[in-house]
């Protein structure tokens, strides 16, 4: 049993690296685009408001496993041909932009509103107050449930290998298929998954402490 | 692009949805209620326990809440078989993932709920003579209770949510209702359409009901 799965090392860890590949991408993608929707959000037209807000509530509304398949799905039956590999990303990505919407509205709407007033007694203009006021302290607010997110974009991945594609999840499935060692090799796997994501909500939760501002 | 919209066929096998939106809700309520229990016992364990059971409790929730569902489903439903003499249905396995599964999520909800019931309620009802029993069941718990709802609120919906997961080991819940429709029709934008609307409405049907419980049981500030 032990030689076996020494034997499959090799193969899980190429599973491993596209699961952290995958995770890095949907990680990146949705930052940037979570932080644009979210400022617009607080920020923008009223249009652009609720277009990110059904967009958002939507999202989150759905399992991430029935956005997947109909992404996946429904993609090449509109005419658009993805490889899975992209199609997954996307889902994944379209997942977390909405929570980070959510984290980056809930880290503006925690600072007070005097800090605004302020901004706006001494004179600076929207966007002075925006970039040297409100954002250095929202960012501290965004940071650690933004790291603790990540874990669930690590989480999430697992789900890629319902579309074929060679994630740590798969290639454990894999392995099993071929020694029919079903039990140590999930347990690996869940070793290996849960490494990962406790070193995340360790650092999450360390950055909660360090950031924490005196009001709290 | 050119793709027709056509519901016809969604509706003639519209009954693999709607059984299965009905056992999806089945599963997430059965599971939830095991996983209370579990969430309370372990949380109020917790509170009152000393170092080793701390950290056994803590580390049964920081592992569950640190591995992707799917592959604790896998587990239970592929992986323990082969060691201990068991059999069940791919539905028994579900529940008792996502029972298990969500009792970790709620031992953190109970936990932090317990920890901000404020002291001077429990002095009061060591004051008016309460055994420990009692100040539990009427001090301690029905305060932690209003505490908690939002956080309890949110963690049903996105449990309710998870059940889509169950059809990776072919439990016929919605999602996989959707898949036998996708494969069986390639109707596939309109069944998606559907499931969606039938998720979307479900689960913000559930929040809302839950808010106004919320609202009924507010905690007096």
């Amino acid at each position: 049993m032990l030689s076996q799965i020494l034997y499959a090392l090799p193969f899980l860890a190429e599973g491993f690296a596209v699961t952290l590949w995958v995770s890095l991408l949907v990680v990146v993608l949705s930052l940037i685009a979570g932080v644009l929707l979210g400022v617009g959000l607080v920020y923008g037209p009223a249009p652009l408001r609720w277009a990110v807000r059904i967009f958002s509530d939507t999202i989150r509304g759905i399992p991430i496993l029935v956005l997947m398949f109909f992404v996946y799905y429904g993609l090449p039956a509109v005419g658009l041909h993805l490889q899975s590999f992209w199609a997954a990303v996307l889902a994944l990505t379209l997942f977390k932009t909405a929570q980070v919407v959510e984290y980056v509205r809930g880290a503006v709407a925690s600072i007070p509103k005097g800090q605004s007033e302020a901004a706006m007694a001494i004179g600076l203009t929207f966007r002075q107050r925006l970039s040297s006021v409100i954002f250095p302290q929202a960012f501290r607010r965004f940071l650690p449930p933004w790291i603790n997110g990540v874990t669930d974009a690590v989480k999430g991945s697992a789900l890629i290998s319902l579309l074929g594609i060679t994630d740590l999840m798969q290639a454990i499935n894999q392995v099993i298929g071929r020694t029919y060692e079903a039990m140590p090799l999930y347990i690996l796997g869940a070793l290996i998954y849960f490494a990962v994501n406790y070193a995340l909500s360790y650092a999450s939760r360390r950055l909660e402490r360090r950031f924490a501002f005196i009001w709290d | 692009m050119g793709y027709t919209l056509n519901f016809n066929l969604i509706w003639r096998h519209f009954d693999k949805l709607w059984g299965g939106l009905l056992l999806s809700l089945e599963l997430a309520v059965i599971s939830i209620a095991i996983g209370i229990v579990i969430g309370l016992v372990l949380a109020v364990w917790y509170v009152s326990a000393g170092r080793v059971v701390r950290t056994i409790i803590a580390g049964y929730v920081e592992f569950i809440r640190n591995v992707p569902l799917i592959l604790l489903v896998y587990l239970v439903f592929y992986g323990v078989p082969t060691v201990i003499d068991l059999a069940y249905s791919a539905p028994t396995s579900f529940v008792v993932t996502l029972s298990v599964y969500s009792g970790a999520y709620l031992v953190e909800v109970f936990r932090s709920g317990l920890e901000a019931v404020p002291r001077g309620q429990l002095d009061a009802g060591k004051a008016i003579g309460l055994t420990p029993w009692q100040r539990l069941i009427h001090v301690r718990l029905p305060t932690m209770l209003r505490i908690t709802l939002p956080a309890l609120s949110n963690t049903f919906i996105s449990l309710f949510k998870d059940t889509s997961i169950a059809s990776v080991i072919s439990v016929p819940e919605l999602t996989y209702g959707a898949q036998w429709i996708n494969f069986n029709t390639f109707r596939i934008v309109e069944v998606y359409l559907v499931t969606t609307a039938m998720y979307l409405v479900t689960g913000y049907a559930l929040l809302f009901a839950l808010r106004l419980v919320e609202r009924r049981f507010r905690a007096a500030r």
